[in-house]
């Protein structure tokens, strides 16, 4: 009784029924669990959830993010992290607690326009997420190509633990940061490593809910595959084949730690 | 009221060859707008309408955010060479009186308590009209805001019914809307039950009220199907099997 059972749901769908728990994105309506979003429903032993398949970023407490300075105040940052709340990074996460604002000298830090990688620390949707930039691999990022996509397709771009994200470093040499609200850094030493790695996110991106990613992408890299190349499945082929469908929803669910190190 | 022509024919038939319970042909194509967060064209019967959805953003002017909810902007507008004599492009009366109805029966639908501070931009443009295009706009603007990925209780679906050579007949269309009776443009929500617009232009006795708000209804439902199976194909190609169960 303890499967995961999955299926397609689109707003207002009836996911189950009974004494299940709602997670993500599923409202209770009497004894009936409805669906609330686009996305692939999950059943299971701890209740239901929707994996969301559209939608714009929402800030979540302790969630990587890279954002760009927009503004600053005598005491804060503003960073634009490509959601409907601009974040702020206190001056005193920088300069520690005896920060002042007639000594330090905030520009000296982080200018308007500089790119960086923080951690939200606190959100509640009452007030703005607060950053921080004290972790390792945290601040500013220095250089790179930068690359907006769907904050919902970065668990598919960072693949099963990791998987997509390694193919695509390996095979053209590059270092890639992933934002959970969706902004992508690639840095390499070779402009053409930066560009094939630049066009195998956008394909991730592109084709995100289909299944045989990982393939097409080794194909497009050139990285010689250990398993019998297959053919090219239309869209949602996986429906076919329930196998692989099982193995991209897996990629998609994956809890992801979004390295900033690697 | 002077009547020219028979709207209705002995056979039962209406002037585009349909029968009383027959809606026009619905198209909807999920995805249209690419900047948009979400998007969707709808062709109903002759009517062809584009809405896209931005957001949740933040608001401007700022002023206008509410501290508990996100706050919903309607935008309904035709295109001047939407109808036969050029349409002025400046908004309408009857424009924003449709920008504001449309509004009201999408906000019931949407947990915009998920999303405060911010808003959410619906633009609507009828690029060519034919009767009930309030109806199709909200049609599309709730397949527009599933796709940007909004939370909702349950798709609203919206059609028309009215009063023609004095029966009661399902999704009027622009010729029946002028030379009718009555037309009562209804929006609905089929999972939760309820209706979220409903309007009259006409004169109908109680039991036809009950009996053209009963047939706009089963119009929602039918035009709620196309809806699902729309978005279903949009994001999930033609496997709608896999809808059944995965394990």
């Amino acid at each position: 009784m303890h499967e995961v059972k999955r299926r397609y749901v689109v707003p207002g769908d009836k996911i189950a029924e009974g004494n299940f728990r709602p997670l993500m994105n599923v409202i209770k309506s009497g004894n009936a669990l409805i669906a609330t979003r686009i996305g692939i429903a999950e059943t299971g032993r701890d209740g239901v959830k929707v994996i969301p398949l559209s939608g714009v970023y929402i800030p979540r407490v302790n969630d990587l993010v890279i954002g760009k300075i927009i503004d600053h105040s005598s005491l804060s940052w503003e960073v634009d992290i490509n959601s409907c709340f601009s974040a702020h990074l206190p001056a005193q996460d920088v300069f520690g607690r005896d920060f002042s604002p007639a000594r330090d000298d905030m520009t000296k830090h982080f200018a308007i326009g500089d790119m960086i990688t923080a951690r939200i620390i606190a959100f509640d949707r009452t007030r703005d997420p607060m950053l921080t930039v004290q972790d390792r691999d945290l601040g500013k990022i220095p250089r790179g190509e930068l690359l907006r996509i769907s904050a919902t397709r970065v668990p598919r771009l960072i693949g099963k633990r990791g998987s997509m994200i390694q193919t695509i470093e390996q095979a053209t040499e590059t270092r890639v940061l992933i934002g959970q609200n969706g902004i992508v850094v690639v840095t390499g030493r070779s402009p053409e490593g930066v560009n094939l790695a630049v066009r195998a996110i956008v394909m991730v991106e592109e084709e995100a809910h289909t299944s045989n990613l990982t393939q097409r992408i080794k194909g497009l890299l050139n990285v010689p595959d250990t398993q019998p190349p297959q053919e090219r499945g239309p869209l949602i082929a996986g429906a076919t084949k329930p196998a692989e469908i099982e193995s991209t929803i897996d990629e998609v669910e994956e809890e992801l730690e979004v390295e900033g190190e690697k | 009221m002077t009547q020219i022509r028979n709207l209705i024919d002995e056979n039962g038939k209406r002037i585009d060859g349909r029968g009383a319970d027959e809606l026009r042909t619905v198209k909807i194509t999920v995805g249209a707008v690419k900047n948009a967060d979400g998007s969707a064209f709808i062709e109903f019967g002759k009517n062809k309408i584009l809405a896209a959805v931005y957001g949740p953003r933040e608001v401007h002017p700022k002023h206008m955010a509410l501290p508990d909810r996100c706050v919903l902007r309607c935008r309904y507008h035709m295109v001047p060479f939407s109808t036969d004599t050029r349409k002025n492009p400046a908004p309408s009366r009857r424009e924003i009186e449709i920008s504001k109805v449309m509004r009201e029966s999408l906000e019931p639908a949407l947990m915009l308590q998920d999303y405060p501070r911010a808003a959410i931009d619906v633009f609507v443009e009828v690029l060519q009209s034919d009767g009930g295009s309030r109806c199709a706009g909200i049609t599309a603007a709730s397949v527009a805001l599933a796709d940007a990925g909004i939370s909702m209780h349950d798709l609203v679906a919206s059609c028309a019914a009215g009063k023609v050579d004095n029966r009661i007949v399902l999704d009027i269309n622009d010729e029946e809307d002028k030379e009718g009776q009555a037309d009562m443009p209804v929006a609905y929500m089929p999972r939760l039950e309820q209706v979220t617009l409903l309007q009259l232009d006409g004169r109908l006795a109680p039991e036809q009220f009950d009996e053209c708000l009963e047939k706009a209804i089963g119009g929602c439902k039918m035009v709620y199907e196309i809806q699902k199976q729309a978005l279903m194909q949009r994001y999930f190609g033609n496997e709608t099997e896999l809808r059944e169960e995965v394990q």
